[in-house]
């Protein structure tokens, strides 16, 4: 059925575009051409800052969309800001952070108290710990890109989520975070552009914060990653 | 959904009447209305990129056999199963046959305006699967069994009270009355279904050629959870959603959030590339994608082409005084607002719809703010000219418009008609300039006075202003 479908379904749109068989290959020569070279279109121009230019765009950005925002120095700082967060909402000190070695070395040895679960979430997860890939100042967007070593869900169940982003990972434009995922071979299997926690006007058209996703959502901007 | 659309002028009237829809439908000129209007103010690029936007979807329509069959191969090699569907029919039996094969008893489902076109829920009801709507706008629909009343907003019509009220019935307890404990209930009650469904089914916003990726966008997270909990995904969308790479992706993905809700970005726009990858903790194990014709290469083929470039934001029905009016319902299926005025007819039949792109008052406002610039004003009257061609109008309305073109075309006897009117009108208004009432339209004049003539004619005014 759906072979057959896909025939009829073909044919009529050649047919609606009234195809000459000569001009047929350098058409389909010029597709598979524009398509093994993406090009970026129009980036505006705010998007296109660099330095602490960029970063204070992005804070800025993030900060209009209720995401908060803190810079750490160190990647080892991320254990004590994340203990802060919590208490200061009044949370427990109970986490899942996902799986990848990065967060080792996130001082959380340090943290006696706070009982961290690594892997993915499920429904009794109330705070999530996550990487970003990049983080996109023009509207203060993070990019996630899920691996073995990231799994998804821990960016979408839990009620608070927390994403550490590296300072040097931040970028001016969605196109230049995709340049990036290019390079690390192309995009995995989900790839999450957030921006601010999870809302809903579809109570009267009144914004209201976390639909499904978080409804708190804090970003944990890291100076140094001091790799070893 | 059985179309109404030939009731449209019944509807329209009861909608005129009914003062708890008019107090919903108001809080659009003061959301986002003015909301779009800043966020266009705030990208100084925000026209150029629409042009492009334009630019781009006729290049991918002029060649959408080669891109759908370019985003077939990469979907395919990332471990995606590719279907075809040419008409509703046969989309929903894929759908079924694909819940049936997975064992599906419940699934869940965010928010698709093809599955609502192709009449899945009723489909997969009758199968005696049951379905839950994760959209708040669709639960909220979904539980008061009726239709959704707008692209973005499918519950839009609903005020705070009427949907604390159905919470209440539907949930048990007291009557809420915080928007807050409303969402936060709604999430509890969703929560457990998305671990139940065995089948998520979503649609797509745009279909990425170049990858053979998906692209989900939502606000609050739904499409996440509904692929990314149960074991099989399914994305049911139409053949016209292809964009050559994320890079055109990303020109859409800058105008869609800023047109429909006036934000900057939407909260989450999710790019979906096959399957559950061998080491991945999560992700669902199949992911199987619907590709729905459904009358879509007929409209490629004719004169309404143009209409296809659309990417459902909701900024002409957000822009339009019909819509605002009386809302979406009135419209009688599906899509609503001036696109559902040059759809409808489409998919359910002039016979049944020719009234749809009749409800205009050719303001322009829809093309003026629709973000891939489709000339909505000039498809109605397409359309127009056509159920006048089929002699669909009833004898009187062709009769008044024979006469109007008679005067039209008798510009002294014209000029004499249109002085006498504007003289009864300004008599009507009693010296306010507005008329409460208007003879022959008074389900106009009660959502809305009608400014009265101020003195003389266009033509008069006209001649002295040259003098
Ligand atoms: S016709 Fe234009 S304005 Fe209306 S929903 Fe489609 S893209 Fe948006």
């Amino acid at each position: 059925m759906s072979e057959a479908a896909r025939t009829t379904i073909l044919a009529r749109l050649a047919a609606a575009l009234g195809r000459d068989p000569a001009s047929e290959r350098r058409r389909k020569e010029e597709i598979a051409a524009r398509l093994a070279v993406p090009t970026p279109n129009l980036i505006p121009a705010r998007a296109q800052v660099s330095g602490e230019e960029r970063i204070e765009l992005f804070l800025r950005m993030a900060r209009a969309v209720q995401t908060d925002v803190e810079r750490l120095a160190h990647l080892s700082d991320v254990a004590t800001a994340t203990t802060r967060f919590l208490r200061f909402h009044n949370l427990p000190q109970r986490l899942v952070a996902v799986p990848d070695p990065l967060l080792d070395r996130a001082g959380f040895d340090r943290q006696p108290l706070m009982r961290l679960r690594r892997g993915t979430a499920n429904v009794e997860d109330a705070v999530g710990l996550t990487i970003a890939e990049a983080g996109v100042a023009e509207t203060g967007t993070l990019v996630l890109m899920s691996s073995p070593l990231r799994p998804t869900l821990v960016a979408f169940l839990p009620e608070t989520l927390i994403v550490v982003l590296p300072i040097e990972d931040v970028v001016g434009a969605y196109e230049e975070a995709w340049q990036r995922i290019r390079a690390r071979g192309g995009p995995s299997r989900s790839v999450n552009f957030i921006t601010g926690p999870s809302r809903t006007g579809d109570i009267g058209q009144q914004i209201t914060l976390g639909a499904h996703g978080p409804k708190r959502l804090l970003v944990l901007l890291v100076e140094r990653l001091d790799r070893t | 959904m059985q179309p109404t659309s030939v009731r449209f002028d019944h509807q329209a009237r009861r909608a005129l009447a009914d003062a708890e829809l008019q107090r919903a439908l108001s809080a659009i000129r003061t959301g986002w209305q003015p909301a779009r209007a800043r966020a266009a103010a705030a990208l100084p690029e925000f026209d150029a990129l629409r042009d492009l936007a334009r630019d781009l979807k006729d290049h991918v329509l002029a060649h959408l056999d080669l891109y759908l069959e370019a985003f077939e191969a990469a979907a395919t090699a990332v471990g995606a199963r590719v279907h075809w569907a040419r008409d509703a029919a046969e989309a929903r039996e894929i759908v079924l046959g694909l819940c049936e094969a997975y064992g599906a008893r419940s699934v869940t489902k965010s928010k698709s305006m093809v599955a609502e076109e192709i009449g899945l829920a009723e489909a997969l009801e009758g199968r005696g699967i049951s379905r839950v709507e994760t959209d708040l706008g669709e639960y909220i629909i979904q539980l008061a069994h009726e239709p959704p009343s707008h692209l973005i907003g499918p519950a839009v019509h609903f005020t705070k009270e009427r949907i604390a009220k159905l919470f209440a019935e539907h949930h048990g307890g007291p009557e809420l009355t915080q928007a807050e404990a409303l969402v936060a209930e709604a999430r509890r009650v969703l929560r457990q279904k998305y671990f139940e469904a065995e089948v998520g089914i979503t649609g797509a916003n745009f279909l990425v050629a170049e990858t053979g990726s998906v692209i989900t966008v939502t606000n609050e997270g739904n499409a996440e959870l509904t692929q990314g909990l149960p074991r099989h995904h399914i994305v049911v969308t139409g053949i016209e959603k292809l964009v050559p790479t994320m890079e055109d992706a990303f020109t859409f993905l800058r105008i869609l959030a800023r047109s429909a809700t006036g934000q900057e970005f939407s909260a989450y726009t999710t790019v979906i590339t096959g399957p559950k990858r061998a080491e991945d903790l999560d992700g669902p194990e199949t992911l199987d994608i619907v590709l729905v014709d459904n009358g879509r290469s007929a409209l490629h083929a004719g004169r309404f082409r143009e209409i296809l470039r659309c990417i459902r934001c909701g900024a002409c029905m957000n822009h339009c005084p019909v819509y605002l009016a009386i809302g979406g319902h009135a419209y009688g299926w599906t899509y609503v607002g001036p696109m559902g005025a040059v759809l409808t007819p489409q998919f359910v039949g002039l016979e049944q719809a020719w009234k749809l792109p009749e409800a205009s008052t050719f303001c322009g406002r829809c093309e003026e703010v629709c973000p891939v610039r489709i000339p909505l004003p000039r498809l109605m009257r397409f359309w127009r000219e056509e159920a006048w061609r089929r002699r669909l109008p009833p004898a009187v309305q062709r009769s008044g418009l024979r006469i109007w073109a008679f005067l039209a075309t008798r510009p002294r006897l014209y000029r004499l008609a249109a002085r006498l009117g504007s003289g009864i009108l300004a008599i009507l208004s009693r010296g306010r300039g507005r008329l409460r009432w208007l003879p022959g339209a008074s389900g106009w004049t009660a959502a809305r006075d009608f400014p009265a003539p101020e003195g003389g004619t266009f033509f008069s005014r006209y001649q002295r202003g040259r003098r």
